[in-house]
């Protein structure tokens, strides 16, 4: 039994590390800020929560301060990065390609 | 229909709770020392929070709401899971297929704390990330974003949340 949740937590370990390695090559390879921090959020979000899960497998009496530490990355990693994005576009530094749809640019646009 | 909980004493109350629980759970043990600290820093919070903003804020509370709130986590962990992969498969291919773009969702939840959960919940989920909350819409950056169709976008990325969040907020 304590093999097997050794097992679990191992494999859960290595799947979170795995994505967190996704996100930071996806941050190196996504050209501009928005899809930067679209990879970083999505990838460090699961990575971490896996991480998270394997280490509340390898120590079950640690499981109850992993849940809340869940808990607080899910509330507030979207929101650091709902809060970058809007800055980003705030100062201009989003740039879409040229066929890009930027319905945000366009309804600004009316406004001022 | 939402007289109870937007009740500020109920809220105060459950932010309380919540406080109290969470260092209770922190410190991982009960006893009376613990748990007169935690009693007197929560109030201490509360008192300085009352008119904050909390999770309770403008929740429902009924049978409905309570299993929407279950249905919710588990679509969202099912989506959360779908949008890794997803971003795995474009960052891993060689060509790195992407069309970024930023597309208006209507949304038709009032509360707060709904639009809140619901914007939270489209920035962790397959390639959309919420850059900006207007009156009653939300704009989305997608990195795969195939036209500018707003009721198509609409459907596609917020309806699946909507869904329970309506029901748990309205």
């Amino acid at each position: 039994m304590e093999t097997l949740l050794d097992l679990i937590g191992a494999g859960l370990l290595v799947l979170g590390t795995a994505f967190l390695f996704l996100g930071g090559l996806g941050l190196n390879r996504m050209p501009d800020v928005l899809n930067r921090i679209q990879v970083g959020t999505k990838a460090t979000t699961l990575g971490t929560l896996l991480t998270l899960a394997g280490a509340g497998f390898l120590h079950p009496d640690w499981a109850l301060k992993l849940l809340l530490v869940a808990l607080f990355l899910l509330f507030t990693n979207p929101l650091s990065a709902q809060v970058l994005a809007r800055a980003a576009h705030r100062s201009g530094h989003v740039k879409l390609s040229e066929d890009g749809i930027d319905h945000l640019a366009e309804d600004q646009g009316d406004k001022l | 229909m939402n007289d109870f909980t937007s009740n500020g004493a109920f809220r105060q109350g459950g932010l309380f709770a919540v406080l109290l629980l969470f260092w209770v759970m922190l410190n991982n043990a009960l006893t009376v020392e613990t748990v007169v600290v935690g009693v007197i820093v929560a109030a201490v919070i509360t008192a300085l929070f009352k008119d904050g903003m909390s999770f309770l804020t403008d929740a429902r509370l009924n049978p409905q709401a309570v299993l929407a709130t279950f249905l919710y986590l588990g679509y969202f962990l099912k989506e959360l899971i779908k949008a890794n992969i997803a971003l795995a498969a474009i960052v891993l291919s060689p060509n790195l297929p992407i069309k970024p773009g930023i597309v208006k969702v209507r949304t038709e939840l009032k509360s707060p704390m709904g639009r809140l959960l619901l914007a939270n919940s489209i920035t962790l989920t397959p390639g959309t990330l919420t850059v900006e909350v207007g009156e009653d819409c939300l704009y989305v950056h997608c990195v795969m974003l195939e036209s500018g169709d707003v009721n198509e976008a609409t459907q596609r990325i917020a309806a699946g949340f909507e869904k329970y969040l309506e029901v748990m907020y309205g």
